[in-house]
């Protein structure tokens, strides 16, 4: 039950940073909050793959004669792409709350919900 | 919105008025430049490459335009000129990618660009990429701080 | 150095960086942005006619990216259900950026129109490297340029009510991929390799694996999001009536679908079929939610008033016709679920661009609003009704060969129950399309239908030839039916 716990310690800080992510994205009402769930979230993913690259007894994956285990370094290039998808998506989704701001004057969901938000056909 | 180097608010420390803090970034911005330089040059040996570089590369931009002001940097960046160099890192990579096409290999296969042997044309095919990725990501960063740092009247 | 080996990667490549060029030439001039918009999306639809072509005579093609050997390096596999794929997201993609100019004159700001083109280029390039690729990395990475440049194309409209549209979207999407990227997580740590042929190699002995099982899930709940599969719906109908006609009519035909051949690859290349049929039973779960979905859908648009919103939850009922063929994972019904991205590519881009034509002339979206319009718009009706009639699956129209083919493989799986449920959604297709038909024939105009002519031919000739195709290939379906079941059988059976 301790090896559980204690030895798995990567895969419970992950899951649990994911949760709190995730909680933020469906409990919190202010847009700017959503999307700090979200960055968190996604860290938590990028936090499990990484975890996941170190080899016991490896050393920095560089070519080096007295090395004997190298460090896998290919999750470490999948998440720097993540990570630019993820800056990516962070730029979108505030670009897009910038304009709702300027379309309604507030950023907290209910607010813009009861000003009949999704419902308007406006044109403006 | 507030906006960097206007605001009289008593917050004191928006490094707007102060000497020191112009002073700092004027003689730090440099610096930066070349740090983010070196970043990109050395990212097959250490932690770095592309898209690392280019950000500290946006950061040395961003801080200017905290420093001093939005429109003081926007006279030395102009819209135009972020714009065309947003695309001409990704046409750079792309482009990369066809001349190992035009010399007889896959798509990005630089061992075949006629640059030497093998090798060393492949060193440098991916560091050509890199300077391409640089280039694209401190364009975009400025761009995306300038369009959300902008006053809204604009 | 013969380009035509080079294809695979060029039909990814042409689209990427034109959409990098076009704001540097267009920056003053939107014309040269729409001709090189038109140009690469036809050149992009020849690429992909060549390559089945390939395909047709000498077998699967296998394109190794920097010429590095997979499983160390990405590889770009053409088969026959890629190559189909391609050919319709980029007909499509062609026939809708003809149709662009008119109609993004009126819908969009001036000053968006060249940025608009050129995330139109990129959507479209995400889209095909979604299709093409043969590494499951590669498929997040270019499934979330498809989807940023989709969260963006809904905003880039004057809707007010598109933004939090958009907005809702992308929270739901990126958590969507998210879990497709755990999905990835698991499975490369349990064997190692991200390409999707040696995955399908390694996996086999792992199937009793709890991680195995958690990425499986992952992958489903991640890529049912972004197929819009009830109950992770609820995204569509907001983002697709607040959109920008084009945008809508772009979207509803291929991002949906491109998400079910992503679906289809991780469920049948990936994890062999009796993975999906015996170790998980997924396929029971997603034949009640397809079931549910088609009935669901076909209410909710009964419902409806808004045109665009109730062609959005006419999709929602049609994904869950592909999935229902998918999840029945015999050969005819498979291939009816195949032939059916083709059939509801055709159908749903063939309204959303006559409504767009609507839009267009009188500026309101309501049903009531065409009533009349049979006189004043002969050609535009015409194509809507074309459309409607082949969504009700009336013989002699595409929607019926798909929906006979799902039937037949329902009954080859002695699942009869699901043939009521067919006819149900088809009575209630019916009921919503044939009130606006009588609507556009039998009704009298009011104030705001005093138009004096149709669309203008920008609008009109793309409408029509998709109208068009809804005949040819209902009359001729045995082209492309017989692409779908060669597709079919590799997926469930050979290699």
């Amino acid at each position: 039950m301790l090896e559980f716990i204690a030895g798995k310690y990567n895969y419970w800080i992950h899951v649990t940073l994911m949760m709190i992510g995730f909680y933020a994205i469906i409990a919190k009402g202010n847009l700017i909050k959503k999307v700090i769930g979200m960055n968190i979230f996604q860290t938590a993913v990028f936090l499990f793959y990484i975890s996941i690259s170190k080899v016991k007894g490896g050393t920095a994956p560089i070519v080096w004669d007295e090395a004997v285990l190298y460090n896998n370094p290919l999750p470490h290039v999948l998440i720097l792409t993540a990570i630019v998808v993820s800056v990516s998506t962070t730029a979108v989704a505030l670009a897009l709350i910038i304009r709702i701001y300027r379309e309604y004057g507030t950023i907290e969901e209910d607010e813009i919900l009861a000003m009949g938000g999704e419902r308007i056909n406006a044109q403006r | 919105m507030t906006v960097p180097g206007r605001d009289r608010t008593t917050r004191g420390h928006i490094v707007g008025e102060h000497v020191i803090g112009r002073t700092v970034a004027k003689l730090l911005i440099p610096f930066i430049q070349l740090y983010g330089f070196y970043v990109i040059a050395h990212g097959e040996l250490g932690p770095g490459g592309g898209f690392q570089g280019g950000v500290i590369l946006g950061a040395s931009i961003i801080l200017y335009t905290l420093a001093f002001d939005i429109e003081a940097a926007r006279k030395r960046l102009s819209q135009k000129v972020s714009d065309l160099l947003s695309s001409t890192g990704v046409l750079i990579y792309g482009g990369i990618g066809l001349l190992c096409i035009a010399a007889g290999g896959a798509y990005l296969e630089y061992g075949k660009l006629p640059l030497g042997d093998a090798a060393f044309a492949s060193h440098l095919g991916i560091y050509g990429i890199e300077i391409g990725v640089g280039i694209t990501v401190a364009a975009v960063m400025i761009t995306i701080f300038f369009e959300t740092a902008r006053r809204e009247d604009a | 150095m013969n380009i035509a080996e080079h294809f695979p990667v060029l039909v990814i490549v042409i689209p990427l960086l034109s959409a990098v060029i076009i704001p540097v030439v267009g920056r003053n001039n939107t014309l040269y942005s729409w001709y090189i918009t038109v140009a690469v999306t036809l050149s992009c639809f020849l690429i992909s006619l060549s390559l089945l072509n390939t395909v047709m005579s000498k077998g699967k093609i296998s394109y190794w990216l920097g010429g590095w050997e997979p499983p160390w390096g990405i590889e770009y596999v053409v088969d026959y259900l890629n190559a189909f794929v391609l050919i319709v997201v980029a007909f499509i993609a062609f026939i809708v950026s003809l149709y662009a100019k008119k109609s993004v004159e009126k819908e969009i700001d001036e000053n968006k129109i060249t940025p608009f083109y050129s995330i139109y280029l990129l959507f479209v390039a995400g889209l095909m490297g979604i299709v093409i690729t043969g590494d499951i990395f590669n498929l997040y990475v270019f499934l979330e340029i498809a989807s940023l440049a989709g969260y963006a194309l809904i905003a880039v409209g004057r809707k007010r009510a598109a933004l939090m549209a958009s907005y809702n979207y992308l929270i739901l999407g990126t958590i969507a991929a998210t879990f497709i990227l755990l999905g990835i997580g698991y499975l490369y740590m349990v064997t190692g390799t991200l390409n999707m042929a040696d995955l399908r190699d390694r996996l086999p002995m792992l199937y009793e694996s709890r991680v195995v099982r958690t990425a499986f899930a992952f992958f489903t709940v991640g890529l049912s999001l972004k197929l819009a599969l009830f109950p992770l719906h609820a995204w569509l109908p907001n983002a697709y009536t607040y959109a920008p006609s084009v945008v809508s009519a772009i979207m509803a035909a291929t991002a949906t679908k491109v998400g079910a051949y992503a679906l289809l690859r991780v469920m049948f290349t990936v994890f062999k079929p009796e993975f999906d049929l015996q170790v998980v039973p997924v396929t029971k779960i997603l034949i009640v939610l397809a079931l549910i979905a088609i009935i669901a859908g076909s209410v909710l648009a009964v419902a409806q008033t808004n045109l665009k919103r109730m062609l959005a939850y006419s999709s929602v009922g049609q994904i869950g016709y592909i999935v229902l063929g998918a999840a029945l994972a015999n050969q005819v019904a498979m291939t009816g679920s195949l032939l059916h991205i083709l059939n509801h590519s055709l159908m749903k881009g063939a309204l959303f661009l006559a409504v767009g034509a609507v839009v267009y002339k009188l500026g309101i979206e309501e049903i009531s609003g065409l009533k009349g319009m049979g006189k004043k718009m002969p050609f535009t009706m015409a194509a809507f009704t074309v459309g409607g009639i082949s969504m009700i699956g009336v013989p002699l129209t595409v929607g019926f060969v798909s929906k006979w083919y799902i039937v037949l493989g329902a009954l080859a799986s002695d699942m009869w129950f699901i043939v009521p449920v067919i006819l149900l959604s088809s009575l209630l297709t019916a009921v919503y399309f044939w009130r606006i038909i009588e609507g556009i024939y039998f009704a009298v105009p009011d104030g705001a239908g005093q138009i004096r002519d149709d669309a203008p031919l920008g609008l009109l000739v793309p409408t029509m030839v998709l109208a068009g195709l809804c005949i040819f290939f209902g009359v001729a379906a045995v082209i492309p039916a017989s692409i779908a079941g060669k597709a079919a059988n590799m997926l469930l059976g050979g290699v």
